[in-house]
Formats: C-alpha cells, sequence, structure tokens
C-alpha cells in the first residue's frame, strides 16, 4: 500500500509441524509507533525474525519503504532502512561500549579493504568523526557515563540501550525493538519508554515486541495482537484493551465474561 | 531525557575516546626502534638467525590472528598457504626460469587467488566443521607435495635460488634480518591499521556476533573470505621468504603438525592482539630453541610448558598480562 | 576383482572400527566439556606400547592387555585431574584454550613414551595367533576380527551404560544442561573425570587391538587421532552413532580408495570425501541441523 513504511502480506512459517507464523498481513505508517503484542508462543520473536531476514517466509512479501525485501539476506534488510536490537542482548561483548556504536555505522562508513589497511588520511579523519557520531549517539540515548567503558562491564540495562544506540547508529528508517524493556525495573523501564518516545517524535517508525502493558499503552499508536501465528486484532492501544478476544487470549474465556459484564 | 551535554560529559566523551583505541603511533616507533637495535646484542650469526625465524613466524601469526582472533574464524591447515608460498616461488625459479624478484610476489599473489577460491565454500562452514574442513585441505596439500616428486622434490624436499635484486645476491644473516624486520614492522602496521577501521570493527562484529553484525549490514560471508585472504596472504609471505632465505623447502612446511603450531603460537600469545601474536611467535620459536639442551625431554617439557601457561594465563599471555596491569 | 575387493572392505572395516574408538572417544569428551580433546590419540599409543611393555617383562597376553588399558584410563584420569580441572576451576573456561591444553598434553605424554619407550616400531603377539583366515574370498588375519569383535563388543558396552544405568544418563544430563545436572546432585566434576576415563579406555583398546596388525610407536597416536578426528566429525560430533558410523565409513573409504586408486593418495581420498560430506551436511552425517536461536 502506498505510504506505509513496513507493508507485511500474507506472511507464513512453519517448523516442522508447526505453523509459526499464520497468513499475517499489517502495514505500518512512518513515524508511528507499532505494537505487537501477544502470549507466549504467539510467534513474536518469529515475526521480528522474519521482517529481518533471519528467516525466510514459506509465503508472503514484505515490503520496506516501497521495496520487495521478501526473502533477502540478513544483511541488506539493513541496507534497505532497517534496524534492530534483541531480545537476548546481542551486544559485542568483544569491543567497547563506543566501538559497539561505531559499528552500527558501517553502512554509513565507507568500509574498503586498502583505506583500511593504508590508513589514509581521509580514512583516519573519517574515523575520528565515526567516533564523534558514535559518542553523541551515546549521549543521546542516556549512557553518557560509559562512553569509556568495555561492553562487557556494563549492567544490563545499559546494554540495552547500547544496543539501541547502535541500531541507531544505521540511520535506519524503521527500527525494529525486541523487548526492550525485558529485565528492566521500574524506573529503567520509563526511561526506555522516554526514550522510544522521543524517537517517535523526530520521525522514527519503530516496531515494537513488548510483554510491559503499561508501555506499550503509553508509546504506541496502534497495536497488533497475534495468537498462535495469526492477527486477532488491530487498532488503537484502547480499541484493542477493550477487544474480548484479547482478553480472553491473554486471560482466559472466563476473565473475559467478567470483563464483559463489567 | 538526559539535558544537553555538561562539561563533565564532554571531559568524559574525549578520555572515553583516547582510551578506546590503542595507541598504535607510538608503539610502531618502538617496534622500529627495538628491530633496530636488536642486532647489537647479537653475539654472532645465530642470534641473527634465531631473530630472522621469530620474525618470519610472527609474521604468519599476525595474519592468523586477524582470522582467529578478530574475526573469530578458525583455520588447521595455514601452513599449507605457508609452505605453498614457498613452493611456488622455488618451483617458478627453478623449473621456469623465473627471476625470484617476480616468482614470490607472484607466488603470494596466487595463493591469495587460492584462498578466495578455497575460501568460498569453506568458510560456509562454522565451528569444528570449519576446523576439519581445513584440516583436511592442509592435510590434502601436505600429501600432494610429497607425493608429487617431480614437480616438489618429493619427501626430501628441494633447494631454493637465493633472491635477486637488481642483480644482486640477498644473502647472508644481517641482510636478511633488515628485510624481515621491514616485512615485520610492515606487518604490524598493517594490521593494526585493519584492526581499528570500519573493516576491522566489522570483523570484530562478526566474532561478537555474527547475526547482529548482518543487521547492521555486514555481509558475514564476503568479510570471512576477504580476512581468510588477507591471512592467507601473510602467511604465504612469510613461507615465500623463509624458502629463499634458507634455500630449502620440504613437504613438513605444509604438515598438520606445523599448521597447529601456528594456532598454538597465536592462542599462547593472545587472540585478537598483534602484540600476542607477536610474542607467541618469539616465544614459541624461542623455547624450542633453548630447550634443545635438554634433548630427549625436549618435547615432554614443551608440552608442560604449554599447559601450565594455558593453565595460568588462559586468555593467552599478553591479554591477560595487560588485564593485570590495567588493574593496578 | 571380486576378490580383491572383499580384502579391501575387510582391511578398511579393520582400520575403520579402531577409527571408530578413537571417534567415539573424541565424541564422549566432546559431549561432556564441549572441547576436542587432542590427546585422545595418545590414549591409542599408550594401550598400545603399554601392552608391548608388559609382554616384554613376561606378563602372559591375556594379562598384559587389560592392565594396559587400565593404564591408559589411569593416565586419562590424571589428565583430566591435573591439566584440565586447573584450568575448568571457577566457571567456564574458554573450550579453545582447553583444546590447546589437551595439545600440550599430547606432546608432553609423547615425549614421555619416547623417554619411557624408545623412538622404534614394536609389535604385540596376535591374540589368538597368525595363521590368516579364508573368508568370502579375502585373506583375513585372525586378529582382525579381534579387532571388529573387540570394538563391536564396547561399542556395545557403551550403548547400554549411556541408555541404561544411572550414571550412563547422568553423564548425558550433564552434557546437556550442567546447571540442572548440577542441582539434581550430579557432580560435574565426576563426569568429566570419567568421560576422560572412558575415553582413554576406548583408546587403548584400539591401541591394544590393532597393535598386533599395524605395528606401534611412539608417535602412532598423531595420525590416528587426527583420523579419530575426522571419523567424530564426519558423522556428527558429539553423537556416538555418528562416531561409530565416521570412523568405519572413513576405514572402508580409505581401504578401497588404497586398493583401487592409490595407495599414496589414500589419505587425500578419504579426506576429499570428508570435505565433500561436511560441506553439503555440515552437522556430519548424523548431526543436527540446528539454526540459531535468537
Amino acid at each position: 500500500m502506498a505510504g506505509s513504511m513496513l507493508s507485511v502480506a500474507g506472511l507464513s512459517k512453519r517448523f516442522g509441524g508447526l505453523k509459526a507464523i499464520d497468513n499475517l498481513s499489517f502495514e505500518v505508517a512512518p513515524g508511528t509507533v507499532h505494537a505487537i503484542i501477544g502470549p507466549n508462543g504467539a510467534g513474536k520473536t518469529t515475526l521480528l525474525n522474519l521482517l529481518t531476514g533471519i528467516y525466510r517466509p514459506d509465503q508472503g512479501r514484505i515490503m520496506l519503504a516501497g521495496h520487495d525485501v521478501t526473502g533477502q539476506p540478513t544483511h541488506r534488510w539493513a541496507a534497505a532502512g532497517l534496524g534492530r536490537t534483541f531480545q537476548n542482548l546481542q551486544i559485542f561483548f568483544n569491543m567497547s561500549a563506543l566501538e559497539n556504536v561505531m559499528a552500527g555505522r558501517h553502512l554509513r562508513e565507507r568500509c574498503e579493504l586498502l583505506p583500511s589497511l593504508l590508513r589514509t588520511p581521509s580514512q583516519a579523519r573519517a574515523e575520528a568523526a565515526c567516533r564523534a557520531q558514535a559518542a553523541a549517539l551515546m549521549q543521546r540515548v542516556g549512557l553518557g557515563a560509559y562512553l569509556g567503558a568495555r561492553a562487557d562491564s556494563m549492567p544490563y540495562g545499559a546494554l540495552k540501550r547500547l544496543e539501541i544506540a547502535r541500531a541507531l547508529a544505521l540511520e535506519p528508517q524503521v527500527l525494529l525493538l525486541d523487548e526492550p524493556a525485558a529485565g528492566l525495573n521500574h524506573t529503567e523501564a520509563r526511561e526506555i519508554d522516554a526514550l522510544i518516545r522521543e524517537l517517535a517524535h523526530g520521525g522514527m517508525t519503530v516496531v515494537l515486541v513488548e510483554h510491559n502493558m503499561r508501555l506499550v499503552m503509553e508509546v504506541s499508536d496502534r497495536v497488533l495482537v497475534l495468537d498462535r501465528g495469526a492477527r486477532l486484532a488491530e487498532g488503537t492501544p484502547a480499541e484493542v484493551a477493550r477487544d474480548e478476544r484479547v482478553i480472553e487470549a491473554y486471560l482466559g474465556a472466563a476473565e473475559a465474561a467478567e470483563a464483559a459484564d463489567a | 531525557m538526559p539535558a544537553a551535554a555538561s562539561v563533565s560529559d564532554r571531559r568524559a566523551t574525549a578520555a572515553g575516546e583516547r582510551r578506546g583505541v590503542p595507541a598504535r603511533a607510538p608503539q610502531l616507533a618502538l617496534l622500529a626502534a627495538v628491530l633496530a637495535l636488536l642486532p647489537l646484542g647479537f653475539a654472532n650469526n645465530y642470534f641473527y638467525e634465531v631473530a630472522i625465524l621469530v620474525a618470519l613466524n610472527a609474521i604468519v601469526c599476525i595474519g592468523l590472528n586477524l582470522l582467529i582472533g578478530y574475526a573469530g574464524q578458525i583455520s588447521l591447515g595455514h601452513a599449507a598457504f605457508y609452505a605453498l608460498g614457498g613452493y611456488g616461488s622455488a618451483i617458478a625459479a627453478t623449473r621456469w626460469g623465473w627471476p625470484v624478484w617476480l616468482s614470490l610476489p607472484a607466488a603470494v599473489v596466487a595463493m591469495g587467488l587460492l584462498a578466495w577460491a578455497v575460501g568460498r565454500p569453506t568458510l560456509r562452514l562454522k565451528g569444528h566443521t570449519l576446523a576439519m574442513a581445513t584440516l583436511g585441505l592442509g592435510v590434502i596439500v601436505s600429501i600432494v607435495l610429497v607425493n608429487e616428486d617431480r614437480l616438489t622434490g618429493g619427501p626430501d624436499g628441494m633447494t631454493v635460488p637465493p633472491l635477486v635484486v637488481a642483480g644482486r645476491a640477498l644473502q647472508g644473516e644481517p641482510t636478511w634480518y633488515a628485510i624481515v624486520a621491514v616485512v615485520l614492522w610492515l606487518a604490524v602496521w598493517l594490521a593494526g591499521n585493519l584492526i581499528d577501521s570500519p573493516v576491522g570493527r566489522a570483523l570484530r562484529a562478526l566474532h561478537g556476533s555474527e547475526v547482529a553484525a548482518q543487521t547492521l549490514g555486514v555481509d558475514s560471508a564476503r568479510w570471512k573470505l576477504r580476512i581468510f585472504v588477507i591471512s592467507a596472504v601473510f602467511a604465504a609471505t612469510a613461507g615465500a621468504l623463509t624458502a629463499h632465505y634458507a634455500g630449502f623447502i620440504t613437504p613438513a612446511k605444509a604438515s598438520f603438525l606445523h599448521s597447529v603450531e601456528l594456532v598454538i603460537m597465536v592462542v599462547f600469545g593472545g587472540m585478537a592482539s598483534i602484540w600476542g601474536a607477536v610474542i607467541g611467535a618469539a616465544v614459541l620459536t624461542l623455547l624450542p630453541q633453548l630447550l634443545t639442551v635438554l634433548k630427549d625431554y625436549e618435547m615432554m617439557v614443551f608440552g608442560a610448558v604449554l599447559v601450565a601457561t594455558m593453565v595460568f594465563f588462559p586468555r593467552g599471555i599478553v591479554p591477560t598480562l595487560a588485564r593485570l596491569v590495567a588493574k593496578d | 576383482m571380486g576378490a580383491n575387493w572383499m580384502q579391501f572392505v575387510a582391511g578398511g572395516l579393520t582400520a575403520g572400527a579402531v577409527y571408530a574408538l578413537v571417534a567415539l572417544g573424541f565424541s564422549i569428551v566432546y559431549h561432556a566439556s564441549h572441547a576436542i580433546n587432542f590427546a585422545q590419540g595418545e590414549f591409542v599409543m599408550i594401550g598400545g606400547m603399554g601392552a608391548v611393555s608388559l609382554v616384554a617383562l613376561g606378563l602372559p597376553l591375556w594379562a598384559a592387555v587389560p592392565l594396559a588399558v587400565a593404564g591408559a584410563m589411569l593416565v586419562g584420569l590424571l589428565v583430566q585431574r591435573l591439566a584440565l580441572e586447573p584450568a575448568q576451576a571457577g566457571g567456564q573456561a574458554d573450550v579453545v584454550t582447553l583444546i590447546i591444553i589437551t595439545i600440550g598434553v599430547a606432546l608432553f605424554l609423547r615425549g614421555l613414551a619416547q623417554l619411557v619407550w624408545d623412538k622404534g616400531i614394536h609389535s604385540l603377539p596376535a591374540f589368538t595367533g597368525s595363521e590368516p583366515m579364508h573368508l568370502g574370498g579375502a585373506t583375513v588375519m585372525p586378529q582382525s576380527l579381534w579387532v571388529l569383535g573387540g570394538s563391536a563388543v564396547a561399542v556395545l558396552a557403551l550403548g547400554w551404560f549411556f541408555g541404561r544405568t544411572l550414571l550412563g544418563k547422568a553423564m548425558r544430563a550433564t552434557a546437556i544442561n550442567p546447571l540442572a545436572a548440577r542441582l539434581m546432585g550430579i557432580s560435574t566434576r565426576g563426569v568429566m573425570r570419567l568421560s576422560f576415563v572412558l575415553a582413554a579406555a576406548l583408546g587403548a583398546l584400539g591401541g591394544v587391538l590393532t597393535a598386533p596388525i599395524t605395528l606401534t610407536s611412539y608417535d602412532v597416536g598423531v595420525m590416528l587421532g587426527l583420523k579419530g578426528f575426522a571419523a567424530a566429525i564426519l558423522g556428527g560430533l558429539g553423537s556416538f552413532g555418528g562416531a561409530v558410523a565416521g570412523g568405519l565409513l572413513l576405514g572402508l573409504i580409505e581401504g578401497l580408495g588404497a586398493g583401487f586408486v592409490s595407495s599414496a593418495y589414500k589419505d587425500v581420498i578419504a579426506f576429499v570425501v570428508i570435505l565433500a560430506v561436511l560441506f553439503f551436511l555440515p552437522g556430519g552425517l548424523v548431526g543436527a541441523r540446528g539454526s540459531e536461536r535468537v
């Protein structure tokens, strides 16, 4: 559909006998925060992996900013404008925090063998600029205190934010966040919440997979509810919170009846 | 959201930026000084010989370290590139009559091409299967070198003509020391540049988390292949130089045992550390020389030293020492 | 010709049985520690050379063989206890570190063997005589039957152990989830030690069984270790069935290659086949084809 930043049509994926994603379609408008929620096992992480080329779909099409990216290898998705963070942190622990973010600039830097081997003056200048940009990004996500730190010495909450900074270094058009608030305490979750809202205000399109309902309700423009790999409901946070089917999927039929009577 | 960076934040930024990157220029200057002044302590040609061997092994190890320590791959067959570099130059010079100043670089380029061809299917493998594949390829090369005796001289090896440049034969320990010292310095310089560059970060990212690196746009197959080729070129250069220095080459240079020796030097010295590669090569080249006095006990003691070092310096010598120093 | 074909198969399977035992040793240690034990080949050497020594001292064969195997098992225990445990103390030791330690151990054992014994080649008397037998058109040494039979018994015993005994199951549990196993009261250290002892036993068994045929010397462990490792990977590292299949297959390919193509290049043929398998089945013949969980 014209105008959507991310467009998924008829997406299906099975693993052996299990249909992890079943004929899923949705659109994400530019500059919005689109949350994907669902009970455990609903297929949220599978969907994200499909959306970054880590899994290949059996059927369906995915369009990113108008380009068909279905079936492309992972590294091309990044080139198409998609950045992502991981539920199980995939930080580069063998590098410093700053270098992690600098690594995120891979596609934006001139990454060529000969200039790198010879460290030409223009290469050296580019290095310094890259370092400055990475430092600025770390500041932006609130990691100013960790500029000199090694990644393996940082606390969990900071690492979650480091991954976001690293994904932002890519200058993506769409940012996929996989449970950014998982494992964080209340204060840290609110900071992530504020960061996401700030990114959205800046025009970034954000797709968010989360369990933390308060975060989802506060931050999202639209919510997609998955259940057993298929679309259960979609709409604004308020609409989805009132939807009987959603309540039933999360809490069970009895509670759904209770809620209907309330 | 945090307010605009305060003064202390900015200072932290600058300090962090400085601390984040090792100071390469002073290290390179120090290396140059050491290499230049070392011969003053050489009592006779034997010292030169050992130093030349150390330098040549260090060159291979720096390249292998890029592959193993930084990019996180493995090769148990790298001695094949080393040996073929030597054999390639020797065969071109003796059987096809090429001048050595041509055959040597040609052999190195040929090894780069071979690495490119072999690397494409091989690097799709990971972990133990990659180890096995490189091991197998190395053993195959080694057996072929032994058996194709019309070309290679068979198990006894072949003689290698001296390096002749502009009509002058480069021979003698001091001359060769100068040659390998320059090449070693260049190797350290190139490797250092590579590490602190976007390419280096892409490689280290692959090692850190291949999936995450790919989501940042790193084409992992392409970069693994390139670093494999670079490490093969380092090995072939060292191998070719060794052959022309020694005047002789045997198939044992391509053996599995030699490949393992090279990996041990890299791990022993410390992975993901250029200095680790140099120190590892130095110690493990010198140690057998020192242990020859023990004659029959040499293998035992060497093994025991290896075990003890890895138990007490599990990350290798240089990183473990660096950590101890950093804590102070 | 028909007779030749059977001959090569018989010879290949005999060698393959030894590779299978060595490969099993690799798989057992890998299962427990995720490390490759490069000293595995040396256990084969210790078995063979040990038996040779004991026989030379006057012991009858039926006593020397089990004693040699027991000796190797003791060495295996000491290796784990003295060389590996100190490195594994304090949590997870880096796999690469452990591998290099085993290489050091291999060198140490080989150097020691050089001193305790000598650099010469030795043979062990055949178990039940050396009159060649004629089976199915092939000329087979009785010792070959011992090799095949002995290996088969060892594999079956191992299968029973891991599948039916509590201890065996405890070992498998530890390999799958060490923390959970520890919480259940299983000593991971004990499991590691037992793994090494078993691996040594298997290697040494292979060594004594094959010494009458292939002779033995202080450095026989290098090539055998290499081939056993290749067989283990061929079958799929960590899979016991795979190790056996890989070993037998490797032996067969070698035997047929040596017979029909070239004796000098038999190893090349074998490795080419292994490489081909790895390129198409990276998990080995039996191994898992997994994808990373992110």
